[in-house]
């Protein structure tokens, strides 16, 4: 690998020491840090991408175009990893996973315009789910930006209801700075996405300036700890609680308290529901699990949230999926609520005990101040005797269709402990969430407060990078999705066959927007307006097309083997399972019902 | 490297008949508690079920004086469906800082979540709900038919304004003062005619040595 001198506009290039004739482009050499540290600063771009080398970033997903084409070509001189991706939508979510998996902020490139206005479904899913990405997004020149120039769009406007913060870079000199900024303000306090939108102007100016390390704002500064005195109030009615549920949400994984959480539950001996994205915060196969509660979440962990008398819920903002009616959520309990953002505290549901600050910090700080453990033996009896009453379990006669349950739990038996599962949005989603025994944080990887279908695959590409470059390059990633799901986003294989990425894509095919047909079959009288596809592509043959390996599976005989063959292939897979487009997902709370009440077939709806 | 097809397996297609659901009492079999929440999400006794009662508070918020800061905060307050009466927005005398005044007009949970996500936005430094006892002034220009000078002239005086501009035609006179203030004075210049009305919105400061910001960035 030869040595290549800083491409500046007036270079000459019989000055450079490689521009031999014939000599083959570069794509992705790996350079030391000294060479790093050898490169000046030159223009605003480069201090753009030293910013980002300054805060250790390794990856970054994006798509190329004109306005951002100045911080590809300084890419161009730096040890990031650039995945290219197939779409800009694609290239947010693969940064999103990498994300989460890593327990970093995700980088994703765009260009202006439809670039930009490509990764806000990304950057949507990312703000609603406090996932920590940072967006770098071409625009046109500042003396043209309000000229409605070629592929402009006014990315801030767009990007500010969807974004944690977002910032117009109007200087080569402190663009640099802006992205350090962005970048630490992403992963901070309650992380989030933010953006920064690089006038090309900017990019290609002359500025010397080496940004500093990644800094937050100065007005940025997150309560980590609660107040002691309001500590002191909540642990006296954790140990006075007769009922207690511990309620972990995604902000347990996101603070990586998970630890020091299952540590407090196991300790005080009480029982644990998480949320969706907090699945893998407390290990599923333990005692004091009750799984996650919610539209679709476990019988016995909407009756433990019922009948509860006191709701200890950390890094958790009350969604209504999680809810179902406020006014029948939990209506016997006092409200614990630990969280680092103190506008989620009382915003849906009233916290009696208000805690704000770090998860991890302030379930150390309650312990501290526990003087004894709640009296809560009948309790967890009765929350065990719920787990009996309610079981996750399915038929599965072998005269009907394989059942998608079957398959997720093929998968489970078949993979390690640490396998990584992400999914797009339906069905598939739930059953993916039910049929799994999750013990591990970030092993889960989905979209939950957006809900957004086609999330699986650029998810599994970033989750995939992300644990290669953990070192993990023997754990598995797989990406559960449905068919409708799969048409979203499926030009992203390309990607993973580009790039070799060993995944395992399990659509779980039932021909229909599944989501959307048990909706109208329980609330439409069956009529399926737009919901069937009645044609729908052969995924095997799609994949072997796009360079990827193929499987078709229509009957239980063929699954187990489907499965061994695809996790061993050393690349992308995809499995289309033909599943029972009859089956459903329950247990289920109809919109805006007591979780209580939730319906364990159609006709309890 | 061609992979195994069989027959499509067709026969349940739409044949729904035979949903099976998972096994557990019925929820009519399930015990339910008896209580309840407010669409506040706080606790309520069901018997006595009230939902607190709107008021109209008087928001300041002390934010970095960069473009885009009015959007963002106007733009929180539209997405949110929090009730604005008025927002004003205007330096202060250092010139790195602004000040935005907002009158909102919400239940209690309303306030309070205006509030916190108001002081969310990166650019605002220090939200702070006004006392009763804060100054508040607002003005308005109010053009009437010209039809009576003298009469206009003595009303205003009335309101402790000032006739601002005067043609044959019409006239238009500044009233500055408390928002009831200037209700009043709009009630009475009806009876002249108005042609044509602005406002600024509530501009507030707390009264007598008491801050208005919380706290200033330390710089």
């Amino acid at each position: 690998m030869s040595e290549r001198a800083t491409p500046t506009p007036e270079a000459d290039d019989s000055t450079s020491e490689s521009a031999e004739a014939g000599e083959q482009p570069r794509t992705d050499e790996q350079r030391t840090e000294a060479e790093v540290e050898e490169r000046p600063v030159t223009t605003g771009a480069s201090s753009v991408v030293r910013a980002l080398e300054n805060a250790g970033v390794e990856a970054a997903f994006g798509v190329q175009g004109g306005a951002i084409m100045p911080v590809y070509d300084a890419l161009y001189d730096s040890s990031i990893r650039h995945v290219m991706m197939a779409h800009e939508q694609g290239a947010s979510h693969a940064a999103d996973a990498y994300g989460v998996v890593k327990g970093e902020p995700g980088v994703c490139l765009a260009t202006s315009g439809p670039g930009a206005t490509n990764l806000v479904t990304g950057l949507a899913d990312a703000n609603m789910d406090s996932d920590a990405v940072l967006a770098l997004t071409g625009q046109v020149p500042s003396d043209m930006v309000g000229s409605d120039a070629f592929q402009e769009t006014d990315t801030i406007g767009v990007t500010s209801p969807v974004t944690k913060h977002n910032y117009f870079a109007g200087d080569a000199d402190t663009v640099g700075d802006t992205v350090g900024e962005a970048f630490a303000l992403a992963g901070m306090g309650r992380p989030g996405p933010t953006l920064v939108d690089l006038p090309k102007d900017i990019t290609q100016a002359e500025t010397g300036r080496d940004p500093g390390p990644a800094r937050p704002p100065k007005t940025y500064n997150p309560q980590m700890e609660a107040d002691t005195q309001d500590v002191k109030v909540a642990a006296r009615a954790i140990e006075n609680a007769e009922k207690p549920v511990l309620l972990f949400g995604g902000g347990v994984i996101k603070a990586n308290a998970t630890e020091t959480a299952r540590k407090f539950a196991i300790d005080h001996g009480i029982p644990v529901v998480t949320t969706m994205p907090g699945i893998g915060s407390f290990p599923e196969d333990h005692d004091l699990c009750l799984s996650w509660a919610g539209m679709h979440g476990t019988g016995y962990a909407n009756m433990a949230i019922t009948h509860t008398d006191l709701l200890i819920a950390v890094g958790t903002r009350f969604d209504d999926r999680l809810t179902g009616g406020v006014d029948t959520f939990a209506p016997e309990a006092e409200v614990v609520h630990i969280d680092i953002d103190p506008a989620e505290i009382s915003k849906n549901v009233h916290a009696d005990y208000p805690l704000v600050g770090d998860a991890g910090r302030v379930i150390d700080q309650v312990d501290a101040r526990m003087e004894h453990s709640p009296d809560a033996r009948e309790w967890r009896e009765q929350c065990i005797q719920w787990k009996e009453e309610y079981p996750m379990d399915y038929a599965a006669p072998s005269d009907e269709p394989v059942k998608p349950q079957f398959v997720v739990e093929a998968f489970d038996e078949a993979t390690p402990d640490d396998t990584i599962v992400t999914t797009g949005v339906g069905q598939h989603q739930m059953w993916a969430s039910q049929y799994w025994t999750y013990r591990e944080p970030r092993t889960w990887v989905s979209s939950h407060g957006l809900g957004t279908m086609g999330y699986g695959l650029p998810a599994a590409i970033g989750a995939r990078l992300a644990a290669d470059q953990m070192g993990d390059e023997d754990r598995t990633v797989i990406c559960f999705d449905g068919d409708g799901s799969f048409l979203m986003t499926m030009q992203e294989l390309s990607v993973a066959v580009r790039e070799n990425m060993d995944i395992t894509v399990a659509v779980l095919n039932n021909e229909y927007i599944g989501m959307v047909r048990q909706w109208q079959d329980a609330f439409y009288e069956g009529r399926r307006m737009a919901a069937e596809y009645n044609w729908c592509p052969e995924f095997d043959r799609l994949a072997e097309a796009f360079g990827a390996r193929g499987w078709r599976v229509d009957d239980y005989d063929q699954v187990a083997e489907a499965i061994e063959e695809a996790l061993a292939y050393d690349g992308p897979s995809v499995i289309d399972f033909h599943i029972d487009p009859a089956e459903n997902v329950y247990p289920m709370v109809a919109s805006g019902a007591p979780n209580g009440l939730f319906a364990l077939s159609e006709d309890q709806l | 490297m061609s992979s195994e097809h069989t027959p499509e397996n067709q026969a349940s297609r739409a044949e729904d008949t035979h949903r099976r659901g998972l096994k557990g009492p019925s929820p009519e079999e399930r015990p339910h508690p008896e209580g309840r929440r407010n669409s506040q999400g706080i606790r309520i006794d069901p018997e006595v079920e009230a939902e607190p009662e709107v008021r109209e508070a008087v928001l300041s918020a002390l934010v970095l004086n960069e473009p885009g800061v009015l959007a963002r905060a106007s733009g929180l307050f539209a997405r949110r469906q929090f009730n604005i009466e008025s927002l004003t927005v205007g330096t202060t005398q250092n010139e790195e800082y602004s000040r935005i005044t907002l009158v909102v007009k919400e239940p209690e949970p309303g306030i309070e979540q205006a509030k916190k996500q108001l002081e969310k936005l990166v650019p605002v430094i220090s939200v702070t709900e006004l006392t009763e006892d804060a100054v508040r002034r607002e003005l308005a220009l109010i053009k009437v038919d010209g039809d009576h000078p003298d009469q206009i002239a003595a009303v205003a005086d009335m309101y402790d304004g000032t006739v601002v501009d005067a043609s044959a035609e019409a006239i238009t006179v500044e009233v500055t003062g408390t928002n009831k203030t200037i209700e009043n004075a709009l009630d009475t210049f009806e009876r002249f005619g108005v042609r044509e009305i602005v406002r600024t919105g509530t501009a507030a400061l707390e009264a007598g040595a008491n801050a208005t910001a919380k706290h200033w960035p330390d710089d």
